[in-house]
C-alpha cells in the first residue's frame, strides 16, 4: 500500500484554479521533488499534502487514512502524528532556545523530553548549539534545527518547502547531505524546489504547471518530462 | 514547556505587554478611584451639603397642628406650646445619632429697638453639650449655620449680654461690632442692653434678625428650661419609594419593609426616631432640602459611574488595538503552533494566559495607583481623605476579567480565523 494516494485533487480560490484534478502516488521511503514556476500550485499542493488545507474536490489518503473529509481538527491530529514539516524561512520561535524549539514540537504532540531533544539536536549537528536562541543561529543551523523538529516525532512523511532556498551554498550542501542520509534511512519525503540539481536527489520529480502535473520525471532518467494525458 | 513559552512570550515583548498592563492599569486605577469616591462621595457629599442647613425641625406636637392648620410659625411663642430644652440632647441617643452632625434649639420672640419691632432668637451657639453616654459634643448655629460670613466673632454661650446680629438689620439700626443695642421686650418692661459680637450674613431671612443666647431669652420671656424648636442637620440617604411611602404613613409599611426603613438613614426615618426619643415633638424633614441632597448625591454617583463606564470602555479599546496589532505581529509564530499540533484551543490558552498575567500585574498597579488617585480627589475636592472600601477589590478584579476578555474578543477571534498555511507559506 502506498503512503499517500492523491485522487483527483483540485483547490478553488473563488475564480482561479490553484490546482486541477491531481493525481499522485508516493511509495513509502520515497523522495520525491516537486517542480515548478511561482504560482503553478506546489505550496498549495504541499499544503493539502501537509493537513494545512483542505482540497475543495478529490481524496487524500494518507498511510490508510482517508482525510478528504475530516474535519478541521482531526486535521490538526494528522499533521500532528504524521507530518513533519521543514520550512524555508525556518520559522522557529525566536524566544525559545534550538532545544526548547524541538520541545515545543514534543508538547504538542505528546509530552516534551529534553534528553530526546537534545539526542535530535545531535544528529543534525547541533548539540553544543542547544541553549542558543534563533537569533544567535547561523540560517543553516535554524535549518537544521527546524530538520530535528521536523523529525522529533517520528512523522510518516517529511514535507520540505524549499528547504535551501535561503541558504548559502555550503549550509545548503549540509542540509542536503542531511536529507540524502535521512533518504537512506528510509524516510519519505517531499521537497518543493526550484533548483534542479536539488531535484536531481530526488527519487523521482513532478512538474506543475498552471495546477496540473506537466511532466512526470523518473529518478532513473533524471527528471525526463512526460506528457501528462 | 507551556511555562516557559509564556515567559518566554512575557519577556521577549515586556515592552508591547506593559503597555498592556498600562492601559489595564490606567482603566483600573480610575474605576478603584471612581468606586472609593463613590462609595465615600454619599458621607462627603452630604457632609458638603450641610451648608443648606437644617434638614429636620423639630417642633411641639401641638404647635405643629397650629402651624398645619393656621400657619402660626412654633418658635415665634404665639402658640404657647413648647419643648424641653434637657430633651435637646436625646438627639444623639437614636439610633443613627452618629448621623445627626449638628442641630441647635431655638427660642424666638418679637421685640423692639428704638422704634423697630425687629426678631430676636435664642439659641445655643457651640455649647457643649454632655451625652446620657456621658459623651461631650459641641453643637449650636456655629456648625449648624456653616456657610454664615461672620465680621467679628462669634457669641460665646456664656456671655449672656453678647449679640449677633444680621447684616441687613445691622444696617437698618447703623450697628458696629462692639456697640451697644437695647432691647426690649414682650410686655414692655425689661430693657436689656446687648453688645454686638457680630454682624453676620446668611443670605436668608435671618439677616433681619438677632440672635443671642438662650437663657437671654428664656429669662426675658419667663420661660426657664424651654426652646420653641430644634433645627437638625443630618446626613441622610437619598429617598426612594420605600421612604416615600413610609413619610406617608409609616403604619403602611410590612414588618420586613418597617426593619429596612427603620435601618436605613432616609430623612424620614431619623424623624421618626428623633419624635421617640424627644417626647411631645414633631420632626418635620424639610423636604426641599432633603430631596436636594438626595438629587445631588444621585447626579454625583451616576457621574461617577458613567467616568468609571467610560474609563473601562477606553481601556478596553486601547487593550483591543495593542492585542490585534501584537497577534497580527506574532501571526507566524502563532501559525507555526498550529502547524506543529497545537489546536485552537492550545493556542487561546497560550495567548489568554499571557494577557491575564499581563491584566493581573496592570490590575495590581492600577488598584494602588487608583487608591492613590482616589486620596488625590478627596483632597481636592472634599478637602478630606476618602476611605479605603475593600467592597471595591471584587469590583476591581471584574472589572479587569472584562476590560481585558472584551478587549481582546478581536484578537482572540483573529488568532482562531488564522490559518497555518495562510501565514507559514503566505497562502
Amino acid at each position: 500500500m502506498s503512503l499517500l494516494e492523491l485522487h483527483n485533487v483540485s483547490m478553488i480560490y473563488g475564480s482561479v484554479k490553484a490546482l486541477q484534478g491531481i493525481d499522485l502516488t508516493v511509495e513509502k521511503g520515497e523522495w520525491l521533488a516537486l517542480m515548478g514556476p511561482s504560482g503553478s500550485g506546489k505550496t498549495t499542493l504541499m499544503n493539502i499534502i501537509g493537513c494545512m488545507d483542505k482540497a475543495s474536490t478529490g481524496s487524500i489518503v494518507l498511510d490508510g487514512v482517508d482525510f478528504t473529509d475530516v474535519t478541521a481538527g482531526n486535521l490538526t491530529m494528522l499533521r500532528r502524528d504524521k507530518i513533519g514539516l521543514v520550512f524555508q524561512q525556518f520559522h522557529l520561535i525566536p524566544y525559545l532556545t534550538a532545544v526548547e524549539n524541538l520541545m515545543v514540537a514534543q508538547y504538542y504532540h505528546s509530552m516534551p523530553d529534553e534528553q530526546e531533544a537534545l539526542i535530535a539536536l545531535e544528529r543534525v549537528g547541533l548539540k553544543e548549539r542547544a541553549r542558543h536562541l534563533p537569533s544567535q543561529l547561523s540560517g543553516g543551523e535554524q535549518q537544521r534545527v527546524c530538520i530535528a523538529r521536523a523529525l522529533i516525532n517520528y512523522p510518516m512523511l517529511i514535507l520540505a518547502d524549499e528547504p535551501t532556498g535561503n541558504l548559502d551554498e555550503t549550509n545548503a550542501k549540509i542540509v542536503l547531505e542531511f536529507f540524502q542520509q535521512l533518504h537512506r534511512e528510509g524516510h519519505t519525503i517531499i521537497m518543493v524546489t526550484h533548483d534542479p540539481k536539488v531535484a536531481e536527489l530526488a527519487e523521482r520529480c513532478i512538474v506543475l504547471e498552471h495546477g496540473r502535473i506537466a511532466n512526470r520525471k523518473d529518478r532513473r532518467i533524471v527528471c525526463r518530462e512526460e506528457e501528462v494525458s | 514547556m507551556f511555562w516557559e513559552m509564556l515567559k518566554g512570550a512575557l519577556v521577549r515583548q515586556s515592552r508591547k505587554m506593559f503597555m498592556v498592563a498600562l492601559t489595564i492599569a490606567l482603566g483600573v486605577s480610575l474605576t478603584t478611584a471612581m468606586l472609593n469616591v463613590m462609595l465615600d462621595v454619599g458621607d462627603k457629599v452630604n457632609r458638603e451639603l450641610k451648608a443648606y442647613g437644617a434638614n429636620i425641625t423639630v417642633i411641639p406636637r401641638a404647635a405643629s397642628v397650629l402651624r398645619d392648620v393656621y400657619g402660626i410659625e412654633a418658635s415665634s411663642g404665639k402658640t404657647g406650646q413648647y419643648l424641653q430644652e434637657a430633651d435637646v440632647g436625646k438627639l444623639k441617643t437614636i439610633f443613627w445619632a452618629n448621623n445627626i452632625v449638628a442641630f441647635s434649639p431655638l427660642l424666638e420672640t418679637k421685640a423692639t429697638v428704638g422704634s423697630d419691632d425687629i426678631t430676636v432668637v435664642g439659641t445655643w451657639f457651640n455649647r457643649p453639650l454632655e451625652l446620657p453616654t456621658g459623651e461631650v459634643v459641641e453643637t449650636g448655629i456655629k456648625e449648624l449655620k456653616s456657610w454664615w460670613t461672620v465680621e467679628g466673632n462669634w457669641i460665646n454661650d456664656a456671655d449672656i449680654k453678647g449679640a449677633m446680629v444680621g447684616s441687613t438689620l445691622a444696617r437698618k439700626l447703623n450697628l458696629q461690632i462692639g456697640d451697644s443695642v437695647e432691647i426690649v421686650l414682650p410686655g414692655g418692661s425689661q430693657r436689656e442692653a446687648l453688645t454686638v459680637q457680630g454682624i453676620f450674613n446668611s443670605g436668608g431671612a435671618e439677616d433681619d434678625q438677632i440672635f443671642v443666647t438662650l437663657p437671654f431669652v428664656q429669662q426675658g420671656l419667663n420661660l426657664p428650661g424651654k426652646i420653641g424648636k430644634i433645627e437638625v442637620s443630618a446626613i441622610t440617604t437619598p429617598e426612594n419609594d420605600l421612604a416615600r411611602k413610609a413619610a406617608h404613613d409609616p403604619k403602611s409599611l410590612s414588618l420586613k419593609e418597617w426593619e429596612t426603613w427603620y435601618c436605613t438613614a432616609y430623612v424620614s426615618s431619623i424623624a421618626y426616631q428623633i419624635e421617640e426619643a424627644v417626647g411631645d415633638s414633631r420632626a418635620k424633614p424639610v423636604r426641599q432640602v432633603a430631596e436636594s441632597e438626595g438629587t445631588i448625591l444621585q447626579k454625583t454617583q451616576l457621574l461617577m459611574l458613567l467616568i468609571t463606564g467610560l474609563s473601562l470602555a477606553g481601556s478596553a479599546l486601547g487593550i483591543s488595538n495593542l492585542l490585534m496589532a501584537n497577534i497580527m505581529e506574532r501571526s507566524r509564530e502563532f501559525g507555526l503552533l498550529k502547524a506543529l499540533g497545537a489546536t485552537d484551543r492550545d493556542v487561546l490558552l497560550l495567548t489568554l494566559t499571557e494577557i491575564m498575567t499581563t491584566g493581573l500585574v496592570g490590575g495590581i498597579a492600577g488598584y494602588f495607583l487608583g487608591l492613590g488617585f482616589a486620596q488625590i480627589i478627596g483632597h481636592n475636592v472634599f478637602g478630606t481623605a476618602v476611605a479605603i472600601n475593600a467592597m471595591v477589590i471584587p469590583w476591581v478584579i471584574i472589572s479587569v476579567i472584562l476590560i481585558t476578555l472584551v478587549g481582546s474578543l478581536p484578537a482572540m477571534r483573529m488568532l482562531l480565523s488564522l490559518r497555518p498555511a495562510a501565514v507559514l507559506h503566505g497562502r
